[in-house]
């Protein structure tokens, strides 16, 4: 149990849509281990990526419970649980999601700044040089191609050295080359880091890269 | 139909949504404009439409310190159906004795059993103007004005003497027909029968009066014709003509200029929805970009494609300037009781077509300036660019056609404002002013724009202020657009506040420090020496200054009419001070005085300043009328006068020969402090009940209290421009509350608390608009600066209190529209907002 650093308990999702009630997740339950890598797969629609916000803590859960690090996310706050991802987990999205007003060097920096670590652009110079990207530090978002955004949006995620890497498709805005690079960082760099690794994907391929593999279908486990 | 409108139909069937911005800009600019403009055609409609009520009469025959005579009298009563003669000056009413003397400055009309030959002098009580004529055992009546009869104490029955004379007070006066209260006037009013005071020392010889001969005249009578003959007639007796198509040119005078001034402060607000109305058809255009870019696609050519959008343009500006004509209309009209009753003058508030074309005229200009940039620019981008969800284009400019058309626009907005106001240097000063303050706004934006990136350095470690130093900084900041729309309003308040306060400051605080405590006129020649050795007794009198004081009217220079070969200087405008002196009293600039004992023709000597204005050169002519005869001097030198003191200075200063022998009296200036000034004037006014006694801090509390009226007024529009700039602001957080949205997710999902996220919001909006106060302040005291420095020769200070306001208001207003739209973006659950603009 010491090795837990996820755990999800019959883990529901119910939303409000424009018909009624929708249920995205139905009664998830899944653990998963320190340094694991876990591919999450399933056709669209099937909940891969609203299970991931679960475990971000992105989105509060309407039954079951998730355990991150042994704190269960359902009982905290929204800051409580803002407070819980600084150091614990990063998370790289499809879309990148860069604060555009921000250089490539000062949004790596911004997690860090917001957990109060002292050297936060130094170490933030560091993660973008080991993403390839140390001389591109000064360029906002809008003056990088759809790959280097997505290598600053990694170092960003993994800037704090979390325990939990959460990846939301990221190669799902990339050409095939571009997604190649970003995948290959990812996994060497999940094991340099010896962070735990979820991965949402489409594709089998990089699925079957993970150490486990978890389909989902119809918003259960298949 | 044609395609173009039938498309662009189709396309408004959306609702109005989105243009909610546009539309309140454009509202509220024209319905401050319109409101101003029939408020100011109402009171012009009233000072023409009543003019010979204003008067007193179809036209009046008026000489200055004397009655006209018997032969004068005669040819003006054989042209007019009736004629009533009124003589007004200033005087001191009393009441009491000793220790319990109380006296007041107020201003004497006595009138003749004709008066007033047009309307009805309202009385409490409802007395005939007939009472003052009535033989009774006790002295004759008089009629008060409330607030002097108040001051003094007094009820009707009440004894009062005025100039010695004693009198009954009778009533008190409502409303007089002929008074359009316009100006500053110096005391309230009384109103006496004319033989009571004829054989009193109030219109002795040398005695300060006027003499207003007003007459009604046949209904055919010709007033341009009447106007001729009597000028020709009373050639060289300083008569002056005035009828009923301009009753009351000062008032007239000051109503236009302040309306049109208030109707240019009412565009700066228009300028600022400018840039609301730019705002939201770049916003709406983006979001039209793909359409757009289809049409292209489709086959439709750019010229089609800008008809579609201008007709949408067409449809929404219509909209917005009717919704502000029928606002401003409304406002108008529910506030005309309150308008009717505080205007001086019968006015009648209603609907008039000339200022509702006036600012709906400035509304569609302006709407087309600003809504033709960007739309321009959308429609210059190729197909493929517009397809592209990031453009987060360069600057760039319209093509040369839509800039030429645009300047073309600006031009006619700056003709039409000339034209409408009729001043073009006023309305080019206050355009310029507008265009230079939006101008250094644009620029003070990008400057905190680059302010903010250089020193986000400095913020490193304190995530919140550096994210708002970003925002600031970073690409499509808000900056420039905040600062403008709400620093315009921001910068005329300022400059009002740094006016208003560095006028306030060197008149009601400077002046009195160095200005004489009393001004006293009507001493008689026989009265001087008493009067001084009287002072010397009192004692608490610093100095005391006299000089003797007759008045005239500069009516020619070189022989040629004073207006025509200098214009409408203020020396020339009706009677000045004039007097003689053995000695200069200032110092000389240019030329010689006049050698001691000096006997030959008349010399004159000129302040130099004002003989600069005028043109005038040693050795011209001029030619003054005092007492209805001409002299005429030679200039000889010119003199430093000081006019900023309120101490005694004379434009005209003549050798004593020319004038020792006319009838005059003598003018003093007391100097005392403050404590001293009551026991000074009770035991003058005593001594001496002929004189006439103004209190300086009086004369100066009545201009403060002028200047604050037009300052509220100033404010009063330029909150219209504030209230403008704050719809910008609100438009602004309500289009930019999913970027909010999504920046806090962003934030909460790298570790951020609400608070931060609050906090970095809260620091962008406080920073802009400390920053757009910042500017406004640097502007104010610019203006205030030059309107103190240049235009009043008088010392600027800046003044703390209202710039602290300035940007004090400048900070709540961006952290009030901003934290508003604040609010749903931090709620919001970070997934939601993403996976939304996944």
């Amino acid at each position: 149990m010491a090795d837990t650093v996820l755990s999800l308990t019959d883990a529901r999702l119910t939303l409000d849509g424009n018909a009624g009630p929708v249920e995205i997740l139905r009664g998830i339950s899944l653990t998963v281990e320190r340094g694991e890598s876990v591919g999450l797969t399933g056709p669209s629609g099937s909940g891969k990526s609203s299970l991931l916000m679960l475990m971000g803590g992105l989105e509060r859960a309407t039954g079951g419970t998730i355990t991150a690090l042994g704190h269960d996310l359902s009982s905290m706050s929204e800051d409580d649980l803002a407070r819980f991802r600084r150091g614990n987990m990063g998370i790289v999205f499809q879309s990148f999601h860069l604060v555009p007003t921000m250089t490539a060097l000062e949004n790596v920096a911004l997690p860090l700044e917001i957990a109060g670590v002292a050297d936060a652009f130094g170490r933030a110079e560091a993660e973008l040089a080991a993403v390839g990207l140390g001389h591109r530090g000064h360029h906002y978002p809008s003056e990088m191609s759809g790959g280097e955004q997505q290598r600053v949006a990694l170092a960003r995620a993994l800037a704090p050295r979390p325990a939990i890497l959460l990846a939301d498709e990221p190669t799902g805005n990339l050409d095939a080359r571009n997604g190649a690079a970003i995948m290959e960082l990812l996994f060497g760099l999940q094991a340099d880091y010896g962070a735990t690794l979820i991965l949402v994907t489409h594709a089998p391929e990089l699925a079957e890269r993970c150490s486990r593999v978890v389909q989902l279908l119809d918003g259960a486990l298949a | 139909m044609s395609a173009s409108l039938r498309i662009a139909a189709r396309e408004l069937r959306g609702g109005l949504r989105g243009f909610r911005v546009f539309l309140l800009c454009l509202m509220l600019g024209v319905a401050a404009i319109s409101a101003v403009g029939l408020v100011r055609e109402a009171i012009r409609g009233g000072l023409s439409d009543q003019g010979a009520a204003l008067l007193g009469g179809d036209a009046q025959y008026e000489f200055t310190y004397r009655r006209p005579a018997p032969e004068e009298r005669a040819w003006i009563d054989a042209r007019a159906v009736a004629s009533s003669e009124v003589v007004e000056f200033r005087s001191m009413l009393q009441t009491g004795a000793g220790e319990a003397l109380e006296t007041a400055l107020t201003q004497v009309k006595a009138v003749d059993n004709a008066h007033p030959l047009i309307g009805t002098l309202q009385l409490d009580p409802p007395l005939p103007v007939s009472t003052l004529f009535a033989q009774t055992d006790g002295p004759p009546a008089i009629f008060l004005d409330q607030i002097l009869a108040d001051r003094l104490g007094l009820a009707p029955g009440d004894p009062v003497r005025l100039g010695g004379v004693a009198f009954t007070m009778a009533a008190r006066i409502q409303r007089e027909p002929d008074s359009t209260g316009a100006g500053i006037g110096l005391g309230p009013r009384s109103i006496v029968a004319l033989p009571a005071i004829e054989d009193s020392a109030l219109l002795a010889p040398g005695a300060l009066y006027e003499t207003e001969l007003r007459v009604t005249l046949p209904p055919d009578a010709d007033l341009d014709a009447l106007r001729a003959e009597a000028q020709a007639h009373f050639d060289g007796a300083g008569m002056r003509w005035q009828d009923r198509r301009r009753a009351a040119p000062g008032a007239d005078r000051f109503v236009t200029r302040l309306g049109s001034f208030l109707v240019l402060v009412g565009l700066a607000g228009l300028a600022v929805g400018g840039v609301g109305i730019s705002a939201t058809v770049s916003a709406w255009l983006e979001r039209k970009a793909e359409t757009i870019a289809t049409l292209r696609a489709i086959g439709a050519t750019g010229g089609m494609i800008r008809a579609i959008f201008l007709w949408q343009l067409l449809a929404l500006s219509v909209t917005g300037i009717a919704a502000g004509l029928v606002l401003g209309s409304a406002m108008v009209l529910f506030a005309s009781g309150l308008i009717e009753r505080l205007m001086p003058i019968p006015v009648d508030v209603g609907l008039s077509a000339r200022p509702l074309i006036e600012a709906g005229l400035y509304g569609a200009l302006v709407a087309a300036i600003f809504a033709l940039w960007p739309l321009s620019r959308m429609l210059g981008q190729r197909a493929a660019r517009l397809y592209r969800r990031n453009r987060t284009g360069r600057f760039s400019l319209p093509a040369f056609g839509a800039l030429a058309l645009i300047a073309l626009l600006i031009a006619a907005l700056v003709a039409l404002a000339v034209w409408f106001s009729g001043m073009v240097m006023l309305t080019l000063g206050t355009l310029g002013g507008i265009a230079l303050a939006l101008g250094l706004l644009a620029i003070a934006g990008w400057l905190v724009r680059y302010a903010a990136r250089a020193l986000s350095h400095l913020a490193r470690g304190r995530p919140a202020l550096r994210a708002a130093l970003a925002s600031i900084g970073g690409p499509r900041s808000e900056a420039v657009p905040v600062i403008l729309s709400l620093g315009l309003g921001l910068s005329v308040l300022a400059a009002v506040g740094q006016v208003d306060a560095g006028l306030r400051g060197a008149i009601a605080q400077d002046l009195p420090e160095v200005a004489p405590a009393y001004f006293v006129l009507d001493i008689q020649k026989d009265q001087l020496d008493p009067f001084l050795t009287r002072l010397d007794a009192i004692g608490g009198v610093d100095k005391v200054e006299t000089v003797p004081m007759l008045r005239g009217i500069i009516t020619e220079i070189n022989g040629q009419n004073a207006r025509e070969v200098a214009g409408e200087h203020w020396v020339l405008r009706g009677d000045r001070g004039v007097t003689y002196a053995e000695t200069p009293r200032e110092a000389l600039t240019a030329g010689e005085w006049w050698p001691a004992d000096y006997a030959g023709p008349p010399l004159a000597s000129f302040a130099a300043q004002e003989a600069e204005e005028l043109g005038l050169k040693l050795g011209d002519m001029i030619t003054v009328n005092i007492l209805g005869r001409d002299i005429e001097a030679r200039i000889t030198s010119f003199r430093d006068v000081d006019f900023s003191t309120a101490g005694i200075g004379f434009v005209l200063t003549l050798n004593p020969a020319a004038l020792a022998a006319a009838p005059h009296t003598h003018l003093a200036t007391i100097y005392a402090p403050p404590e001293a000034e009551a026991p000074i004037l009770r035991d003058l006014a005593g001594a001496f009940p002929n004189i006439t006694a103004i209190r300086v801090r009086d004369a100066i509390d009545r201009v403060t209290e002028a200047l604050g009226a037009i300052a509220r007024a100033t404010s009063l529009a330029a909150g219209v421009t504030l209230l403008t700039g704050f719809v910008v602001l609100i438009g602004a957080a309500a289009s930019g509350e999913a970027a909010r949205a999504w920046e806090a997710a962003l934030l909460k999902t790298v570790g951020a608390t609400r608070r931060t996220v609050l906090a970095s919001f809260a620091l962008r909006s406080a920073l802009l608009g400390a920053a757009a106060g910042l500017v406004a302040i640097l502007f104010g005291a610019l203006a205030g600066w030059a309107v103190l420095e240049l235009v009043m020769e008088a010392t600027f200070r800046f003044a703390p209190i209202p710039a602290l306001a300035i940007v004090s208001g400048g900070v709540l207003a961006t952290l009030l529209a901003g934290l508003v739209f604040a609010l749903r973006p931090l709620s919001a659950r970070p997934a939601r907002v993403l996976r939304a603009s996944e």
